[in-house]
This record gives C-alpha cells, sequence and structure tokens, in this order.
C-alpha cells in the first residue's frame, strides 16, 4: 500500500536545472531502502516557486523542498521516507520558519501553510504540481472529463455557450473578449457549414510563461475545453497552435492527445453521444506576430504568418474560410470548471467587470520568481510584497510591468491598483497575457521602453507600414536619448508618432507596440529629461551616459580592477595617496567598455564610483 | 471508453491514490520512526495503519505519516493521533494487530483504546 508521494516538478524551469535525473534518483534509493512498494515517485508539472527549483514535494505531509541536488536525494529517502525526519536545510526556508507545534502536531512546513500558495486561488492551475501530466487517469480522477460528459449529456450546445457568457469569462490572451460572445457569435448553421476550435499557444510575451506551464502541467483541461467548445459551436475539428521552443509542452500535449483518442474522450461518438471532435497541434516557428489571432490562422493554413484586416472575424471568416474560434490556453483551462462548478461560482470570484482569477508570471527584481493564480482585483501590492515576497537586496519598488511588449508600467505610486482589465487600462497598461515584470531603483525606464521597443521592432512582420517603418522610427529616437543626444522636441515627437502607429496599425501588435514608450512617458518623464537635459541617466543603465571612475584618495592600488578590464582601460598612475604604499589606478575614459568588472572587483574598498 | 458509467469507474478508482496529495486532516496518525522506532518494529506498524486506513475507507479524513524520535523509546513503537479540538493520544509498543484495532475503534469508532496508551502502560 502507498503511504507516501513524492511529487518532482517537471515543468521547464526545473527541467533545466536537472529535475529528471533527480527524479530517477529518488526512485533507484527508494529501491535501495526496499521502499517501493510504500512510496511513489510522481512527476509533475510547475508548482509555481520556479525560482526555487528543482523542487521536491512529499506528501502526505506536503513538506516543500527547494533548490534539491542529485547529493541530496539519498539523505532524503533515508532521513524523511524511512525515518520520518524531515531533512530541515533543504525546506524552503519561509516553510520552515512556519514549522510550530500546533495542536495537530508538529505541522510539517508544509507547501500550504506558506503566504505565497494562501493567498492564491489557483483555478486554472489547480492540477499543475498535483497530478501526473503525463497520467490521464490522475486527470479523471481530479473529475477530468467529468464536464465533457455533463455537456454532451445534459447540455444543449446553446446552454453551454450562455454558461460560458453568464460566467463573465473573458479572454486571457490579452484583449479580454468575453469568450462567451466569441462562442455565440460563431454558433450559427452548426452541423451545415465545417468550423474550427483553435487554441492560442503561442505564448510570445517576454516573461510570460503560464500557457507553457498549463500545457506542461495540465494538458487535459485544454484539451477537455476544445472538445466543448466544439460542442458548443458544432466543430468536430480542433487545432492547437504552440510554438515549437516548448518542447515538453508539445511532448505532453502529444501524449495527452494520444490517452484521450485511446479512452475515446476524442475522435467518433464520444460517450455514445454522437458527438465527434478530433484534436491536432500544429507548431510555431516562434514569430510574435503569430499570437495575434488572424496571423495564428493564417499560419496554420500553411501560409506566411501575416495578419488579415477584420472585419470579417474568425467566428465569420476563420481558419481555411470557414467560422473559428480561437482561445487562449489559460482561458480554455478555466472552462471544465465553470461547465461543473456553474456559471454563479465562477462569477462570484474576482471584480464586477473582471470575473476569474488570472495567472501571472512573476519575474524581474523579486524574491519568488514563478507563477502565481489570485482573483481578479487583487492589488499589486499584494502580488509583489506578499506573494512574491518583494524586492531583494533592500532596493525599493520602482515600477511594475505588465503585458509585455504590449503593455506599459505601473508607477510605484499606482501600486495598489487592483489588478483587471478595466483598472489597468485606465492607467495606461493592460493586462495582456499576465507578465509581470518587477522593477527596482536600478532599472532605467528609458531603457525598458527601448528592450521592449526592440522586440517589437524585430517582431514586426511587415506588412503595414505603420508598424514597419513607425516603430523603426521610434527606436531610433530613443537610441538618440540614450546616447546623450537627445533634444526636448523628440518627446513631442515620440508622443506623436506614438499615437499614429496606434491608430493607423493592421493588427494588435502595431496597434499596442507604442504602449511601453507612452507609459513610461507619462509616468517617467524626469527620467526623460533627465538623459536629454542633464545627460544623465539616473538608474546609471544607459553606458554612453555613464562613466566609472577611480577616487585616487581612497584607492590602494592593489590592481584587481586592471586585472578584471576587459578593454585594458586602467593604469596606474604615478600619485601615491598619504598612508597608501602604491601609486593608484586610473581609467582611460575613451577605452572604457563601461562594463562595470572593475567596480564589482572594487567591492571591498569601493575607491570605484560610477556617475 | 463508451460511456459516462466508464469514466466514473476509473474516477473511483484513482480517487484513492490521489488523495495523499490533498492534505486531508481532519485526524493525523503519525508513527514515530526514528531508529529506535524501526528498532522496536515501527515500520510493520506503519504500513498497518495506512493499509488499515484505505481499507475502511478512511483516506478522505485521516492522513497517515512519521516522524522522528520523540524521546520515549522505551515505549516503541509509538504512535499519536491527533485530532482538532481533542487531546492528543499516545500509543505505545504498538504492533500490527493493536494498530487494526485502534482504526477500528478509535478512528472509526471515535474511542480510545484505553489500555494501549501510555497512561495505562505507565500505571501499569
Amino acid at each position: 500500500m502507498i503511504r507516501a508521494h513524492v511529487l518532482c516538478c517537471g515543468g521547464t524551469g526545473c527541467t533545466s536545472s536537472g529535475s529528471p535525473k533527480i527524479q530517477e534518483t529518488f526512485t533507484s534509493e527508494i529501491q535501495k531502502q526496499g521502499l517501493s512498494d510504500e512510496i511513489r515517485v510522481v512527476q509533475t508539472g510547475c508548482f509555481g516557486l520556479c525560482a526555487l527549483g528543482p523542487v521536491v514535494i512529499v506528501y502526505p505531509d506536503g513538506t516543500f523542498y527547494s533548490h534539491v541536488t542529485v547529493e541530496d536525494v539519498p539523505e532524503i529517502v533515508e532521513e524523511h521516507l524511512l525515518k520520518g525526519r524531515v531533512v530541515e536545510r533543504l525546506v524552503y526556508n519561509e516553510v520552515a520558519a512556519g514549522t510550530a507545534q500546533s495542536d495537530m502536531g508538529e505541522a510539517h512546513a508544509s507547501l500550504n501553510d506558506t503566504t505565497f500558495y494562501k493567498s492564491q486561488q489557483r483555478l486554472a492551475l489547480r492540477n499543475c504540481g498535483v497530478i501526473n501530466p503525463e497520467n490521464i487517469d490522475e486527470y479523471i480522477a481530479m473529475d477530468g472529463y467529468r464536464a465533457l460528459g455533463k455537456v454532451l449529456t445534459e447540455m444543449t450546445p446553446d446552454e453551454v455557450i450562455s454558461t460560458i457568457l453568464d460566467s463573465g469569462l473573458r479572454g486571457r490572451g490579452g484583449a479580454g473578449f468575453p469568450t462567451g460572445l466569441k462562442w455565440k457569435f460563431a454558433s450559427g448553421n452548426r452541423g451545415k457549414v465545417q468550423k474550427y476550435v483553435c487554441c492560442n499557444a503561442d505564448e510570445g510575451d517576454p516573461g510570460a510563461f503560464m500557457d507553457r506551464s498549463v500545457l506542461e502541467g495540465d494538458p487535459h483541461a485544454v484539451i477537455e475545453a476544445m472538445a466543448i467548445a466544439g460542442y458548443a459551436i458544432g466543430a468536430d475539428q480542433g487545432y492547437i497552435y504552440v510554438r515549437a521552443e516548448y518542447p515538453i509542452a508539445v511532448k505532453r500535449l502529444q501524449i495527452a492527445i494520444a490517452q484521450a483518442k485511446e479512452y475515446g474522450l476524442l475522435g467518433k461518438d464520444i460517450f455514445g453521444t454522437g458527438f465527434n471532435f478530433d484534436l491536432d497541434i500544429r507548431l510555431g516557428a516562434g514569430a510574435f506576430v503569430c499570437g495575434e489571432e488572424t496571423a495564428l490562422m493564417t499560419s496554420i493554413e500553411g501560409k506566411r504568418g501575416e495578419p488579415r484586416p477584420r472585419p470579417p472575424f474568425p467566428a465569420v471568416k476563420g481558419l481555411f474560410g470557414q467560422p473559428t474560434i480561437l482561445n487562449n490556453v489559460e482561458t480554455y483551462a478555466n472552462i471544465p470548471q465553470i461547465i461543473l462548478n456553474g456559471a454563479e461560482w465562477f462569477s462570484s470570484i474576482g471584480t464586477e467587470k473582471s470575473k476569474g482569477t488570472k495567472v501571472f508570471a512573476l519575474g524581474g527584481k523579486i524574491r519568488h520568481t514563478g507563477l502565481v493564480e489570485v482573483p481578479m482585483g487583487t492589488t499589486l501590492r499584494h502580488i509583489i510584497e506578499e506573494i512574491g515576497g518583494g524586492i531583494p537586496n533592500g532596493k525599493k519598488f520602482k515600477a511594475a510591468q505588465t503585458g509585455g511588449p504590449s503593455g506599459g508600467c505601473i508607477p510605484a505610486h499606482l501600486i495598489d491598483t487592483p489588478i483587471d482589465y478595466e483598472s489597468l487600462q485606465a492607467i495606461g497598461s493592460m493586462m495582456g497575457s499576465g507578465g509581470l515584470i518587477v522593477m527596482d531603483e536600478d532599472n532605467c525606464m528609458v531603457d525598458i521602453a527601448r528592450f521592449f521597443l526592440e522586440f517589437t521592432v524585430d517582431e514586426s512582420c511587415g506588412k503595414c507600414t505603420p508598424c514597419r517603418v513607425g516603430t523603426r522610427r521610434l527606436l531610433e529616437i530613443l537610441d538618440k536619448i540614450i546616447s546623450g543626444n537627445g533634444e526636448m522636441e523628440d518627446l513631442d515627437r515620440l508622443e506623436e508618432l506614438a499615437n499614429y502607429i496606434k491608430s493607423a496599425s493592421l493588427c494588435g501588435l502595431g496597434q499596442t507596440a507604442p504602449n511601453p514608450v507612452l507609459s513610461t512617458l507619462r509616468y517617467f518623464r524626469d527620467e526623460y529629461i533627465a538623459h536629454i537635459v542633464d545627460k544623465r541617466c539616473p538608474a546609471g543603465v544607459c553606458k554612453k551616459l555613464i562613466s566609472y571612475k577611480i577616487d585616487p584618495e581612497k584607492c590602494i592600488g592593489c590592481g584587481m580592477c586592471a586585472k578584471n578590464c576587459p578593454a585594458d582601460a586602467i593604469h596606474k598612475t604615478s600619485y601615491v595617496a598619504p598612508g597608501h604604499k602604491l601609486p593608484s589606478m586610473e581609467i582611460d575614459t575613451a577605452k572604457c567598455v563601461k562594463c562595470g568588472a572593475c567596480m564589482d572587483s572594487c567591492k571591498k574598498i569601493q575607491a570605484i564610483s560610477k556617475g | 471508453m463508451k460511456s459516462l458509467a466508464e469514466l466514473a469507474e476509473i474516477r473511483e478508482r484513482m480517487k484513492d491514490k490521489i488523495a495523499l496529495r490533498e492534505g486531508n486532516n481532519e485526524i493525523r496518525i503519525v508513527v514515530g520512526m526514528a531508529t529506535c522506532g524501526i528498532a522496536a518494529g515501527a515500520r510493520p506498524v506503519l504500513n498497518a495503519f495506512v493499509e488499515g486506513v484505505n481499507a475502511q475507507g478512511l483516506e478522505d479524513h485521516v492522513t497517515v505519516t512519521q516522524t522522528g524520535c520523540i524521546g520515549i523509546c522505551q515505549y516503541e513503537p509509538v504512535v499519536e493521533v491527533f485530532q482538532a479540538g481533542k487531546d492528543k493520544v499516545t500509543y505505545v509498543k504498538m504492533t500490527a494487530e493493536k494498530a487494526a484495532r485502534v482504526i477500528s475503534e478509535h478512528i472509526k469508532g471515535g474511542k480510545v483504546v484505553e489500555e494501549y496508551t501510555i497512561t495505562y502502560a505507565k500505571k501499569a
């Protein structure tokens, strides 16, 4: 009889830090101790605390081990699994601190007690890190495919659509269009015309990885939801468009689809109801624009991934010219639970106009890099300070960037903004797919705007002029400012051009590309002005505007800086400061590449400054 | 699979296997598994509890887990039962057979098996 489960995270983050080998070692060590009949090793999807990976959780206690190495495994097996002693040194410290004697006995370092998990509400991620994504039976145990059974046997397609409409679910890919409405538009002429159900898994925003995690951790939820969508609009074929850069997600989807077909949950006559639905995967080649719905469908058709004007909307004329619905991975992941628990349950979560939860990929200057899912309306402060654990190294919060290259920055004074579609839009940002990049005082906002703009310039497909040429001109102006050649008129030029691009571009990529520039101009204009007027980068990031200097009075002449300088720009002078034995060093600013290596090497003496 | 009944069957069969991960904590049975415990035969006791809880269909409410040395090595194998709002019960010198009785009378029936407890052992 199995008495404990060892869950090893098999998400992309933990896999790249060696979790497959750890899992193997667990299996062999458990065998060695003769515990194979008592303990099961399970590979799961992402737990969310990616910064602490590789992550291992032992149930039933829920003990949370972080940064596990292969060498740690024999100790965990012998101490914890055999002798029942938690290996404290590997337990994530916040959990360890919470380990206390309670009236339930030793409250063993449980994951669920951490602030990271306590204030989350996991709907889309509910099975991630809990079940083995490569085992359909575990999904079924968590009520999997029960929603599909329910719609096929108890509900009419119109009832399904009205349930989704009533739930208030909106697209999680960025724009926030009501999902039920999308389905309704595509629902006419059921059975008379060929229709398609598509899933947008072309997650491209820098810093966003929630769709990948859902596909890796709970692929069947997406498959089930797509079959439900197929029933609702009258489609018998679906396509998942996923980027080829997500090999683990693709592999788990393939396994999941094969298992669903074997069980008859995909294919002909599902549950004997006469409903047919088949699913195929299409791999994207990593073009950002293919996340735009019309470009995505053009790409599935085998053509070059370029957007086309709307209308006609996909619901009328989509894939192969037929009515099509396209939803994001996270949107689908919510569907089965809405069907099972009802529209009312779902709409009770969140705010008035934004229902349910949203998954955010926390990144940047934050302690708990990873995935979190919170009810809509949770404040940014709560996500960053409580769940995210705050900013490391005692730095100050400066801004958060949401929505990736299409979104904007939220400055520190708006940190109490509730996160929902409308509130974010009102302050010049957007929900986007849910990337949330945290920035501290060391980040230069002009540089951030430039970073995202460079991304969109690279990724612009080139079909329409405002986006192709306009974004490039924007970037050139930013480059001019960053290199110290900016003039005050450039700020007006930026704004004027940005608004032209927004209003005249063909698709969402161009229409939102100027957002990072506009929002940083709105909230951090003083930084732009510092670059232009004072020729100074306040955060000390823009290389052309900073210089390194050695204080000859402090320098002890050890020469560590010269040794570390890759450009050979540091030399000895003839000056020996009073009280010092060796002559001080000097930087040749003409040769300096401003890498900062000298400053890092002088941490003890602190004779080198940046300005 | 052609019917909802088959789906339900898989769900029921698998549910027990997943239940461990849901942290059901109404009752916690903790078996002392330090060197002293293992030497005194705690492993068959632990297994007996795990099997007994599952056999009686109690896995939704009861968690069986282990701990290190409690400090009363002469009484090993020691098993403690925690239940919210009730005093902790400490069973001593446990065996697989005694475990079966604890499950049916205490865990299921709510009546502590007095003669296995430490208070009883100390008096005797």
